[in-house]
């Protein structure tokens, strides 16, 4: 029974770390490997305008708010000295952007980023009446006769919606009806016209107006497509080649109503400029983290400052279980049970060599000098206290000669622990005394070994990604832990330790 | 001709590993809260006082720091002595003085020390330098043991002593520890001290062992090790088997001298006794351990527990 609950917390341990880790992947974005990059788009409109003078001025953009397959993760309107509001119309956002007195030509801009994902929302929602009576175009009666003729001529040659659209924008663009077409497209344009057809037909269309994304361009216009409501879902039609699923390469920008509406200005004109960037999966998850519930449960939600602690504290685990392992399984004996990963930490701040030969040069000469303080026949307190202070010395005088020397030493041994060099001097030092120079050299190399282990795993950028990122994920280490914590099979130096038993 | 024993050779032969011995038997059949009673020498001494257990002779403790200034006078009618901190582990901070001199106290190894020395070693005793947690700790004086003449001449230095592994009040295995050269005269088998596994049945020689490899004779004295024969061998176990009743500790090591005079005395115990045992032995541990878990009832006597053990055929 306590077997089985000790594998069962064991376990739940295990399940809960990747659980948790897996939804803060999927909510937030945060990528498990560190400098993954994903491509966004960044386009900008530029409106462009003659304001009258002596009247205030009012801009309203149509600007883009759920899009198919992209995901906006940036918003941003640069306009000096304007008044700018984000309002919603008839389920269409808009950029306004207002100013008592503007003279002569002015420029704003609205900058969107944003990257190829799931829509937040998908787009199944019925046309709503508003666009059908926008998009009803009055005919007269020849005009009526040419819709039939080519309506009856696309349907002939197609089987569903689907198949009329194409077959309708196929007509028109392939002047095979001539005189119908050219009649009905004299003064109108051409998709309304298709979209108005397709509404008489009893298909549920609308007008989607949005960019052709290709890198680097610009001065560009929005175009026109028709989108159709069939099998449950909107499908978006190229009006010039009668492709459908145009989305990957398809922005949205709006739908329907108009895209610029003024007041107190003239000559009006917005062109869009886009370029394609790379930019790192973690820049990209700040953005989502905001919406998220893990936003209250991120370190990110600290300050830097204590960011960078805790950078430090969420390696410790792994060391700790590096440690553990190497006790527990293989059997190295270390000089105090986790001084090892805190010199590990120091390595952090030092890189490895620079570290091991501060650590070894200073418990050395700490050795030295505290072994005379043994004839001074002090308290154990204050003899660690003197020793402290011989360490600071010490620490003092390398960076000093480093320095001289043009080594950046300094900052190479402030990193260690003192309290706890202090106290390896100690325990060493008795060591020595006690059990001779080899179990010295068993315990401090064992120590070495063991931090250097510690000191590989932890300043892996994979890990230090991993557990800063993905807390979480200790609950699995925690798990070994306990695991390894019943192991009660043979420690790897103890087939030296009874190799006496290998023939019997 | 394999340089390492394999997992399965070990198991065979039923070796009790580090893990094994942490997990099952001293966290299992130790009781934390009982550990003082082991792990503080003198409360072990006091105990066996009162149990009847006979130990060697308390002199005086060292308490406090400013008690350390009237050592020289406390030590005066002493000839003979050692000191010991009371929660010391694996022999560390013992310092034993076998003689007086004009020139100061005479170490076993013959080295002469100053007064000087002694009270700066009490000292560090007193602040914890040698004790398990470095708590501070007190400084024990106690009758320096008269080794047996028959066991001595195998040992190098130091007075030998006898190691029982007691597991739930029943003896089971044993060791004979001789000091040597290399371990300064202790008798610590980490401390390079020389290993004789006694036949638990027999008190004969099986097998010993000097840094984890086997010997045959003492690297020292040079006596041959295998015709070594135990006396009062029952009433050594008894001895052992006792220290259970006195502590209720399942798995203990206990630490047996044998004084010229005064027979067997209770040095120490131990709540976590190592495994070089069973390479003294050339047995594992493992098969007597499983079969007295199988005991439901533990005998409640120690010369029934004894006559128990003696029955078995274990080597």
């Amino acid at each position: 029974m306590i077997k089985f609950s000790f594998y069962f917390i064991i376990l739940l341990h295990i399940g809960l770390g990747i659980f948790i880790a897996y939804q803060r992947h999927h909510q937030t974005q945060i990528p498990f490997l560190p400098g993954e990059e994903t491509k966004v788009w960044l386009i900008e409109a530029k409106v462009e305008f003659l304001a009258n003078p002596n009247t205030p001025t009012m801009i309203s953009l149509s600007v883009p708010s759920e899009v198919p397959n992209y995901k906006i993760f940036f918003e941003q309107s640069s306009s000096a000295g304007y008044g700018f509001n984000k309002v919603e119309e008839n389920g269409q956002k808009k950029a306004q952007w207002s100013i008592r007195e503007a003279t002569s030509k002015q420029t704003l801009y609205y900058k969107v980023q944003a990257a190829r994902g799931d829509s937040q929302q998908p787009p199944t929602q019925q046309i709503n009446t508003e666009d059908k009576k926008l998009s009803s175009l009055m005919w007269t009666k020849a005009e009526e006769l040419a819709i039939e003729d080519i309506l009856s001529e696309a349907k002939s040659r197609s089987s569903n919606d689907e198949t009329l659209t194409i077959e309708l924008i196929k007509l028109f663009a392939s002047k095979s009806m001539g005189e119908s077409s050219s009649l009905l497209l004299y003064n109108k344009d051409r998709v309304e016209v298709i979209n108005a057809i397709l509404n008489q037909a009893g298909v549920q269309s609308r007008i989607a107006m949005g960019l052709k994304l290709e890198d680097a361009r610009r001065n560009q216009s929005l175009i026109s497509m028709i989108e159709i409501y069939t099998n449950g879902k909107w499908v978006l039609f190229d009006t010039l080649s009668a492709e459908k699923n145009i989305e990957e390469n398809f922005f949205l920008w709006h739908r329907g109503n108009s895209l610029l509406d003024i007041s107190g200005a003239e000559d009006a004109k917005v062109t869009f400029s886009m370029i394609e960037q790379n930019i790192s999966n973690m820049e990209l998850a700040k953005v989502y983290y905001d919406k998220s519930i893990f936003r209250l449960f991120s370190i990110h939600s600290l300050p830097i400052e204590e960011q960078g602690i805790f950078k430090m504290l969420l390696l410790l685990p792994l060391g700790a279980l590096i440690t553990v392992f190497l006790r527990l399984i293989v059997g190295i004996k270390t000089s105090g049970t986790f001084m090892p990963v805190l010199i590990a930490m120091a390595f952090l701040q030092t890189s490895l060599l620079p570290g091991i030969t501060a650590f070894i040069v200073i418990v050395a000469m700490g050795l030295v000098i505290r072994n005379y303080l043994s004839y001074l026949n002090l308290l154990l307190v204050a003899r660690i206290a003197t020793t402290i202070v011989v360490v600071i010395f010490m620490m003092v005088t390398a960076s000093l000669i480093g320095y001289n020397l043009g080594f950046n030493t300094g900052m190479t041994v402030a990193a260690f622990p003192i309290i706890i060099l202090a106290w390896t001097i100690e325990r060493m030092s008795i060591l020595w005394e006690e059990e001779g120079a080899k179990e010295v050299f068993i315990q401090g190399g064992g120590s070495l070994f063991v931090a250097t282990l510690a000191y590989l795993a932890m300043q892996n950028s994979f890990v230090e990604h991993l557990t800063f990122n993905f807390p979480e994920l200790n609950f699995i280490l925690l798990s070994f832990m306990l695991f390894l914590g019943r192991y009660t099979g043979y420690r790897l130096l103890e087939l030296y330790r009874f190799r006496e038993f290998k023939g019997q | 001709m394999a340089f390492l024993a394999t997992f399965n050779t070990l198991k065979k032969n039923g070796i009790l590993g580090m893990n094994e011995r942490n997990v099952n038997y001293i966290s299992k059949y130790n009781d934390r809260r009982l550990y003082p009673l082991v792990d503080d020498k003198l409360q072990t001494k006091l105990l066996a006082q009162k149990m009847g257990i006979s130990t060697p002779n308390l002199f005086f403790t060292i308490a406090h720091q400013h008690d350390v200034k009237e050592l020289s006078k406390k030590l005066e009618p002493l000839d003979a002595f050692v000191i010991k901190p009371s929660r010391g582990s694996g022999g560390k901070g013992i310092l034993v003085i076998k003689s007086k001199t004009k020139e100061g106290f005479v170490k076993t190894n013959d080295e002469i020390i100053t007064i000087e020395t002694i009270m700066r070693h009490v000292t560090n005793i007193l602040s914890g330098l040698y004790s398990l947690s470095s708590t501070p700790d007190v400084a024990i004086f106690e009758d320096l043991v008269i080794a047996n003449s028959v066991l001595k001449k195998y040992s190098y230095q130091g007075v030998p002593d006898i190691r029982i592994i007691v597991f739930r009040g029943y003896p089971i295995m044993a060791m004979l520890r001789l000091s040597t050269k290399s371990s300064d005269g202790k008798a610590n088998l980490h401390q390079g001290a020389v290993g004789v596994g006694i036949d638990i049945k027999s008190a004969k020689a099986i097998s010993a062992v000097q840094e984890q490899t086997r010997v045959y004779e003492h690297p020292d004295t040079k006596n041959s090790l295998d015709k070594i024969e135990l006396e009062n061998w029952i009433e050594l176990l008894e001895l052992s088997a006792k220290c259970y009743d006195m502590t209720k500790l399942g798995y203990l090591g206990v630490d047996i001298v044998l004084d010229e005079k005064r027979g067997p005395m209770l040095l120490e115990l131990n709540a976590r006794p190592g495994l070089s045992i069973q390479v003294a032995n050339s047995q594992g541990l493992l098969p007597r351990l499983q079969e007295i878990e199988k005991i439901e009832e533990i005998a409640p006597n120690a010369k029934e527990r004894v006559s128990f053990v003696l029955e078995k055929n274990w080597v």
